[in-house]
């Protein structure tokens, strides 16, 4: 669920870029202070533990499908929240810039959405105190399980307001929850299945590689109240900004739409019921849906702007678009075989 | 993950060791130029299409000067683009309002603002490969460190890339051992579970290994690189030159202007 720099915008990519980074900060000041010596080669080594065992697939029955551990609830139960958190935070730096997996605009929103939820809220507010000191049994086993799917379903829910703020895809916030947050529900329970089988596994194998929970324990509730805090704040001035900054615009494009009296033409249900059909159906069950109901979404924008790029449907200033990009893009790719030329002799 | 994908890190690695004109400039002047070109480029509007084109020079100019193959970061990239384009590719069905008429043909907003996402996925995803192949990793993090990274994170950065290699690697080995013996049938739950459990032990040990003949060594919880950082006069005119041309053609369409000028539009 890597969101990609191409469907966020700057003021959403920003926000989150500042939440992250804040928190990552923070997080580093902590580990820091309390940083005993095996912690350093312990982050770096379960870093790279996440992408190898993603490589490992077991065979989910019947479905004939196949899942893998994602790797974030085990990270804060092995190394506490703080270090988790800089882990998943490396982790995904790391997926960004070597394997094109995310983005670097879009890391800010990636790592809250996958560092944020499991570190700070899954973990010491759900896991920890279902799970307490037990090693092992039902306790170990239900905290994990909602612990993984609470997790999960907060970054996916996160993934869709993000995207939706951004207002790049044109796909509606209805439309996007209800595809996301089922498949998510899924991976959760797998998630919490396989973290809770790991952690069972090392429990009897080889108990002190596991944590004191002791420790941990004294520390959590102190946390759980600055994260709270932190989180409310972060959410309530992220969210707000990245809203002005992004209906402003909208709305603006809005009004003129409407100017031109461009709004309401309905083709763009009929087409949309066709096209996604499968959707419909999830969809048509809840009561009073339409899609002209987008209140909730910077959506006004979407269907009907004209956009100040292309004032009117001239076939002349659309060619000479069209003619002048593809010659820039041979432009481009001319400079940078003339610069290859040079640099190789 | 696969198999492919793990080589392909270390090719990553080879490329950014290398030594061409873009490789010794300073990695911070990079890094906030590759900034510059990702806000730029995700700051138009939506339906923006013939106004990205100009960005391109970017990355290709990277890359040509830090000779590094247009293929394999061309490859890269189809990797990675399910997922943008999963979520762009509901805007042609959602979007049918005609925006632009090409020969007779009406093309939607839709249609403009999926190619506009397209262009934007390779462009941002395009300059940051770039940015890393002729970086390398510890270059680029002793440049974001001196920027105000956290300490610890760059470090954590590092290591994690360092074990990266050996990590996979011992999945690699027990995922074999492990496929060897089970005649083609798929992993079952409880052999995946005990392997992950393993993997992870074996992990640690390794950590501690490692650390401690790091310890040996003399680490103090710092990582040295070679080509100390230093901004120069190169340096400055990298990043002004960039971030002037990002602001230029954020401003004008400049292949407008040219198609203009090439099809007597008028300007």
């Amino acid at each position: 669920m890597h969101m990609a720099d191409a469907l966020v915008s700057p003021a959403v990519g920003g926000t989150m870029w500042a939440a992250s980074a804040g928190l990552m900060a923070w997080c580093a000041r902590k580990v820091r202070r309390a940083l005993d010596d095996r912690m350093i080669p312990m982050m770096g080594v379960l870093g790279a533990f996440i992408f190898a065992e993603q490589m490992i697939n077991f065979s989910i029955p019947v479905t004939g499908s196949s899942g893998h551990l994602g790797g974030g609830m085990i990270l804060a139960i092995l190394l506490g929240p703080y270090a988790a958190f800089l882990v998943i935070a490396s982790v995904l730096t790391v997926q960004a810039l070597f394997f094109a997996d995310g983005g670097l605009l879009a890391l800010g929103c990636n790592i809250f959405n996958l560092g944020v939820f499991p570190a700070f809220i899954a973990y010491p507010l759900i896991y920890r105190p279902v799970v307490r000191d037990a090693q092992g049994g039902p306790r170990l086993w239900i905290g994990a399980m909602l612990a993984a799917v609470a997790g999960l379903q907060l970054g996916a829910f996160g993934v869709v307001m993000e995207t939706t703020l951004s207002g790049i895809t044109d796909l509606p916030f209805r439309t996007f929850v209800l595809l996301m947050q089922p498949i998510h529900l899924a991976i959760g329970v797998v998630e919490g299945l396989v973290t809770a089988t790991v952690v069972s596994f090392v429990l009897r194998a080889r108990p002190a590689a596991m944590p004191e929970p002791v420790a941990m324990g004294r520390d959590a509730g102190g946390l759980r109240r600055v994260m709270v805090g932190l989180l409310v704040a972060a959410v309530i001035v992220g969210g707000g900004v990245s809203w002005l900054a992004s209906t402003h615009p909208d709305g603006l494009e809005w009004a003129m739409a409407k100017m031109n009296g461009n709004v309401g033409s309905g083709a763009p249900r009929d087409g949309v019921h066709q096209a996604l059909a499968g959707v419909q159906e999830k969809t048509a069950i809840l009561p009073g849906y339409a899609f002209k109901s987008k209140a909730d979404a910077p959506r006004p924008e979407a269907s009907a702007t004209p956009p100040g790029q292309w004032p009117a449907v001239s076939a002349g200033t659309s060619v000479a678009g069209l003619v002048g990009g593809l010659m820039t893009l041979f432009l481009a790719g001319l400079i940078g075989y003339g610069l290859k030329r040079r640099a190789a002799s | 993950m696969s198999f492919g994908h793990y080589i392909e890190v270390g090719r990553m690695d080879e490329l950014g060791r290398m030594d061409s004109p873009v490789h010794r400039l300073d990695a911070r002047v990079k890094a906030l130029a590759t900034l510059a070109f990702i806000v730029a480029v995700m700051s138009f509007p939506r339906y923006e299409l013939s106004a990205l084109m100009p960005f391109f020079l970017y990355p290709f100019a990277l890359m040509a000067a830090g000779n590094i193959p247009f293929g394999y970061i061309l490859r890269k990239l189809l990797i990675a683009s399910p997922f943008a384009l999963a979520v762009g590719i509901f805007n042609p069905f959602l979007d049918r309002q005609v925006v632009m008429s090409l020969g007779g043909h009406g093309i939607s907003g839709g249609w403009l603002s999926f190619a506009s996402i397209a262009v934007r996925f390779a462009l941002t995803v395009g300059a940051a490969l770039a940015l890393v192949a002729c970086t390398g990793i510890h270059r680029l993090c002793a440049g974001l460190e001196r920027m105000g990274l956290p300490k610890v994170f760059a470090v954590q950065l590092q290591l994690l890339y360092r074990y990266l290699f050996v990590i996979t690697g011992e999945g690699l080995r027990m995922m074999r051992g492990v496929e060897l013996r089970s005649m083609g049938r798929p992993l079952r739950f409880r052999t995946y579970a005990s392997l992950v459990g393993h993997l992870l032990l074996r992990s640690m040990d390794r950590a501690q290994r490692v650390y401690q003949a790091m310890v040996a060594r003399g680490f103090d919880g710092r990582i040295r690189v070679m080509r100390p950082a230093g901004v120069g006069g190169r340096d400055i005119a990298f990043l002004v030159g960039w971030v002037a041309f990002f602001v230029v053609a954020r401003l004008w369409n400049l292949a407008d202007g040219l198609g203009r000028i090439f099809t007597g539009a008028g300007l």
